[in-house]
């Protein structure tokens, strides 16, 4: 069901359905004044707003079920938001929908040092797992950059990734176990504390479904040994080209470095006057390669990273002396959006993955449609896994520049698309790409994509019109890949 | 991305390319197989998926018409320095092995093969992963995109080859160990990883408690740990990676050298340990990692840090599926016992209800191996 027809059922009585919600939530957990739902009508994609119906913000799993099984009786859609730290609008509300807060579920439930598990609630944030076992040499190793404020329901409904998961990988590969409810309300325990379980793997097809198949209450996470020790390396490059031609020589050379990261000029310059973080500014990129491990192995891989560097004609090559300059190198890098933020109004960050081999190619049309569209574009990559995020830099203010920045992020994607990658690599698709979704995907691959949501959820209640476009929708765009020349659906009107 | 595409600019390269086009070409039986599933939808008639038909003895027997998707093979494209191979699913294991041996690379799941015609698409849809699997992951982990043809005789593809992609939901992996009763693979991609500089095993007697709590306590460390097993006597663990680490690690561990190692994990893999291979009734338990040994009566053997575990044992299923729910985990009849009977761990109601409608989401008309996973479907 589409967002709009979703729109026409739920015609709903809105004091009736707060004087139900009453019934089993506390006063203060029901927000249905306009000034109380307004902090609610955005994600970190603030360039989408809608005010919800309500908001709710439960605290135990049967309020859950209860909202669950109540919205399900009327009809009424569905938003279950975390942090609110998504970047593609996956948590967006909608107008006649109830947002489902998970904000109250922040604690961590039990830590299981033996087998190196944490079991903990979905507002958790992702970085307060690492901090409550690092006394135990233990960590939780993906690391969105968003750390220190995104909740771990939020990671495991966008597969998030971060800086260490050429290594490490996403959180499909660290979590074990999830608590879900469906939207009828019923509970179901999926993945288990072994490493498997029985039947499908639910645990894949929930991770990353963008809170479309259910509602996640609970998240049983691995917890990994912290290394022995890190070695971060920055190299810097006269020639983008010849940093993509390294990043690929190192893995190439059997090294799997823990991160491995490039920025381009505009990005350098970017971090460099907001952190200091002593990058060379006339580079035309650089690369940040970290090896982790024991203290030999790293030692030993260190040497063949700058061997591989050298070779590939990089200028300046810098070892962070200590952990403290390890740290003050990392901060450019992770301090690269906001860094953007502050040498432009606003800024529009994509993120495309592409094979690597075709990065120089992917870089050089990305200038050309940025020279296209008028507006710069910095480009912070992470090089190992191919994920591309280019920044476009706009100004909101200025009639039509929003619009513009809409469709050179568009362009972009449907370029890594067309070099064999895909439109999102661990943002999600949300409502920021869901255009570009008909690009990927044919008419019978978007069909399946909403009966697995049917299986779960036949009604559609769950986030309706995120993250997979309906036919029409894509009709409408006129981007629906075309079959044999015969076009899907010729009965809909395009325009 | 077909080979074609790939822009070339040596006349060797173009030539290698041309070459791999015409050879791929001739072994591409996707038209075959989706004719093959549209026309067995519209028939209501059941298709049993054989590839290398080395995994026959897993799941539950079934009938049904037999589609042969062995013939539907080679490697599609392969980039060292992307860490990614695509290869159509009727591949030899032992062939995409090879490509990835002479680039210096590995399959980071060591899939069992359990025969020479084992195929890629065998391995992927049975989601079997060998010793590496706690530290490397499983094969689950490994795969980034399958083109398949689902019930309705549709090809569909998802995922890709690239390492990071949440465009859509995650169906790629949920074709992993659905054992065919989702759709008919037709190729996969798969990440793969440099094969370790060094690698080293080692050896020390203890039982099987202590042997929990010493693996256990090892995979908390920072330690270049690659394989953990215990078989009632011993306790076998392989270190791999660079040299120096491996040496450090050595030192810390004690035990001795086993000279022969790589040969030991090969035959723990390929279940050809007597231990394995000569049980009437074979067991698996996955369970969490430190759970307490068994006193059940039958033979153990411990897998994968602890959190696999194998066990001989003629115990009614009733009582063993109860002892792997004690330890926190589930139970398949791996090998031998009543195959018409349901041999994989019953599924909870909320949980059953959800593969009923995945399974009919997929396979409306159930003609993809029906019943091989379960009694029901």
């Amino acid at each position: 069901m589409t967002h709009a027809d979703a729109a026409t059922v739920a015609k709903t009585d809105k004091p009736s359905l707060v004087s139900a919600l009453r019934a089993f939530l506390p006063r203060e957990a029901v927000l249905h004044h306009d000034d109380e739902l307004r902090p609610y009508e955005c994600d970190g994609l603030s360039a989408y707003r809608a005010v919800p119906l309500m908001v709710v913000l439960p605290e135990t799993t049967d309020q859950v079920q209860r909202i669950l099984r109540l919205c399900s009786e009327r009809k009424i859609p569905v938003v279950a938001r975390g942090a609110g730290t998504g970047l593609s609008g996956g948590a967006l509300p909608l107008p006649d929908g109830i947002l489902l807060s998970l904000a109250k579920f922040s604690r961590i439930l039990e830590i299981d040092r033996v087998n190196r598990t944490a079991r903990v609630q979905p507002g958790v944030r992702n970085l307060a797992i690492s901090q409550a076992v690092a006394s135990d040499g233990l960590y939780y190793a993906p690391d969105p950059t968003s750390q220190i404020a995104c909740s771990i329901g939020g990671n495991v409904a966008e597969n998030s990734g971060g800086i260490h998961c050429l290594k490490y990988g996403l959180t499909v590969h660290n979590i074990l176990r999830l608590e879900v409810i469906t939207m009828d309300g019923e509970r179901a325990t999926i993945g288990a504390d072994a490493l498997d379980s029985p039947g499908y793997d639910l645990l894949a097809l929930m991770t990353g479904s963008e809170g479309m198949l259910g509602v996640i209450v609970e998240v049983t996470v691995k917890l990994l040994p912290q290394p022995e020790t890190a070695q971060l390396v920055m190299a810097a490059f006269d020639d983008i080209e010849k940093a993509g031609d390294a990043v690929a020589r190192i893995i190439g050379a059997g090294i799997i470095p823990a991160a491995l990261e490039m920025m381009d000029n505009p990005a350098i310059r970017a971090a460099e006057e907001f952190v200091h973080a002593n990058y060379p500014v006339d580079a035309a990129a650089i690369l940040l390669c970290e090896l982790d491990g024991t203290a030999g192995e790293v030692a030993e891989q260190i040497q063949q990273v700058e061997k591989v560097l050298k070779e590939r004609g990089a200028g300046e090559i810098r070892k962070a002396r200590d952990e403290q300059e390890r740290i003050i190198f990392w901060s450019g890098r992770k301090a690269a959006f906001p860094a953007v933020g502050r040498i432009s109004p606003d800024y529009y960050c994509m993120d495309g993955t592409i094979p690597r081999q075709r990065l120089a190619e992917v870089l050089k049309k990305t200038a050309e449609l940025s020279e296209k569209y008028k507006l710069r574009v910095a480009n912070v990559f992470h090089a190992g896994d191919g994920n591309l995020h280019p920044l476009i830099l706009y100004d909101a203010n200025n009639p039509g520049e929003l619009k513009r920045a809409e469709e050179l992020g568009g362009q972009i994607l449907e370029l890594c698309v067309a070099v064999g990658g895909t439109i999102t690599g661990e943002h999600g698709v949300g409502i920021e790409k869901i255009n570009q979704m008909c690009v990927q995907f044919d008419e019978h691959e978007l069909t399946q994509f909403h009966a697995v949501k049917s299986a779960f959820d036949p009604d559609g209640l769950l986030n309706p019109g995120k993250a997979v476009p309906t036919l029409r929708r894509c009709a409408e765009f006129g981007a629906m890949h075309v079959h044999g020349g015969k076009l899907p659906h010729p009965d809909i009107p395009r325009f | 991305m077909g080979v074609g595409t790939a822009q070339v600019e040596k006349r060797s390269t173009i030539l290698v390319s041309w070459i791999c086009i015409a050879v791929t070409k001739q072994n591409d039986l996707s038209k075959e197989i989706q004719d093959r599933v549209r026309q067995a939808a519209a028939a209501r008639t059941a298709l049993r998926i054989r590839g290398g038909d080395t995994k026959a003895f897993y799941g539950r027997t079934t009938t049904g018409e037999k589609l042969d998707v062995s013939g539907h093979r080679d490697i599609v494209s392969y980039e060292p320095t992307e860490l990614v191979i695509t290869a159509r699913a009727g591949t030899p294991l032992d062939e995409v092995e090879a490509a990835l041996a002479e680039k210096g690379q590995v399959l980071p799941f060591e899939p069992p093969h359990f025969g020479k015609a084992a195929t890629l698409g065998g391995a992927v849809a049975c989601g079997l992963s060998g010793p590496s699997r706690p530290y490397s992951g499983a094969v689950r982990d490994l795969v980034l995109g399958v083109v398949c043809v689902n019930g309705r005789g549709e090809r569909l593809s998802f995922g890709g080859q690239v390492m990071k992609n949440v465009a859509g939901y995650d169906v790629s992996r949920l074709m992993v160990g659905a054992m065919g009763t989702l759709g008919v693979l037709l190729e996969v991609s798969l990440k793969v990883l440099p094969r370790p500089a060094t690698t080293v095993t080692l050896a020390l007697a203890t039982d099987a408690d202590q042997a929990i709590t010493t693996m256990n306590a090892w995979a908390a460390q920072p330690l270049p740990i690659s394989a953990t097993c215990h078989d009632g006597e011993l306790l076998r663990v392989r270190l791999a990676g660079a040299e120096q680490g491996v040496t450090a690690a050595r030192q810390k561990l004690g035990g001795e050298e086993v000279p022969d190692g790589d040969t030991f994990w090969a035959e723990l893999r390929e279940h050809r340990l007597p231990l394995l291979s000569e049980a009437a009734t074979l067991w698996r338990l996955s369970v969490p990692a430190a759970a307490p040994a068994s006193a059940a009566e039958g033979t153990w053997l411990l897998d994968w840090g602890g959190a696999q575990r194998w066990f001989a044992s003629e115990l009614p299923a009733d009582t063993i599926q109860q002892q792997a729910i004690a330890l926190g985990g589930h139970a398949t009849l791996f090998r031998g016992g009543d195959r018409t009977g349901e041999v994989f761990h019953p599924l909870a109601p909320p949980i059953a209800t959800l593969h009923r409608r995945l399974k009919q989401a997929f396979d409306p008309d159930g003609i993809l191996n029906p019943g091989r996973m379960y009694r029901e479907w």
